[in-house]
């Protein structure tokens, strides 16, 4: 691992443990009350789910066309990410939703997106982890189609009728509102970039462990 | 007949029209006034509805009367999300770092393995 790797996970961790002060002191939305506090947590992992798309889609785009064993390993850890922060998502959003509009989960767009998203990225481990030989590139595939829903889950509120709220919601927030997000939003980004970079580590071992298991047959 | 009487009959029988006497101006001057108005004052903004006193003031309503929305306590739901949240990260870490260690004990097997040239 990177040198920078433990020290920054320090002041991740840090940087964990002083958010809740700040949400805290954020001020209380006046329809939601308290609840809407889970919003700090929900929005950036919601980010992190997205940009998890993304890398993963990106990353198999060059794996497809241009081979490289480097960037396959950065799409299956990105993808990984995806359903970590995808079941972060879906989770604390339908504990925020029960008290908001009074229901676990709504056959809404954006909610629906969210969910195909996610098991876009579920199909995309399965892939890998059972589908044998050839299976990289299926599931590159599907990382493309994972990756082409995003823009769709983004846009969602603001084209279609819906409950949740619009994108226009962040950047109207008061200051001590928007403090707080984008201090969480700092902390989950942290976060992402140190477990993606330990998971790929963890594929790199894994094919070198590859290589010396062949070494050894040969 | 003479003209007086004949002045008299008309006006009995409703021929001929009245000269406007000076109540009956003031009378139609009123009430064009009135009308000229009207439109002007029923323009005017209503008087602003008092906000309404806290039900509680004329009645105590139970909380379990409340619809069921209302009466769900926010703080589970919200230490739940926020524990949901750690331990999924946490959980993630611990599995990354036991899956690490292991590739990594395997990985340093075989390099000692191949470098005494020994197969295990």
């Amino acid at each position: 691992m990177p040198k920078w790797f433990m020290p920054l996970l320090g002041v991740n961790a840090v940087m964990f443990a002083a958010a809740p002060f700040l949400i805290a002191r954020a001020d209380y939305e006046s329809t939601m009350g308290l609840v809407q506090k889970i919003f700090y947590f929900h929005m950036p992992s919601a980010s992190m789910f997205l940009l998890s798309a993304v890398v993963c889609g990106i990353a198999s785009a060059r794996f497809l066309f241009g081979g490289s064993p480097r960037q396959d390993r950065l799409a299956y850890a990105a993808a990984e990410l995806a359903v970590l922060f995808g079941a972060i998502t879906l989770v604390t959003g339908p504990l925020w939703a029960r008290k908001a509009w009074g229901v676990w989960w709504a056959w809404d767009v954006r909610l629906t997106s969210s969910l195909m998203g996610w098991m876009v990225a579920w199909a995309y481990l399965l892939v890998r982890k059972y589908g044998g030989p050839g299976s990289d590139k299926l599931a590159a595939g599907l990382a493309l189609f994972g990756m082409a829903n995003v823009p769709f889950v983004y846009i969602s509120v603001n084209y279609w009728r819906t409950i949740h709220p619009k994108t226009s919601v962040v950047p109207t927030l008061p200051a001590d509102m928007g403090t707080a997000l984008w201090f969480s939003f700092a902390c989950f980004l942290l976060l992402f970039t140190l477990l993606l970079r330990v998971r790929v580590h963890l594929e790199e071992q894994r094919a070198k462990l590859d290589t010396l298991y062949l070494s050894l047959d040969e | 007949m003479q003209p007086s009487l004949i002045q008299a009959t008309r006006r009995r029988r409703g021929f001929g029209a009245q000269a406007p006497t000076r109540r009956h101006r003031a009378v139609v001057c009123v009430l064009l006034l009135l009308v000229a108005c009207a439109p002007g004052v029923a323009q005017q903004p209503q008087p602003q509805p008092q906000p309404a006193p806290p039900a509680a003031t004329d009645e105590f309503v139970p909380i379990s009367q409340l619809p069921a929305q209302d009466q769900l306590p926010a703080a589970p739901l919200l230490v739940t999300a926020y524990a949901f949240v750690w331990v999924a990260l946490f959980g993630y870490l611990l599995s990354v770092g036991r899956r690490l260690t292991k590739v990594q004990r395997e990985v340093d097997r075989l390099e000692s393995d191949i470098a005494r040239g020994t197969r295990t």
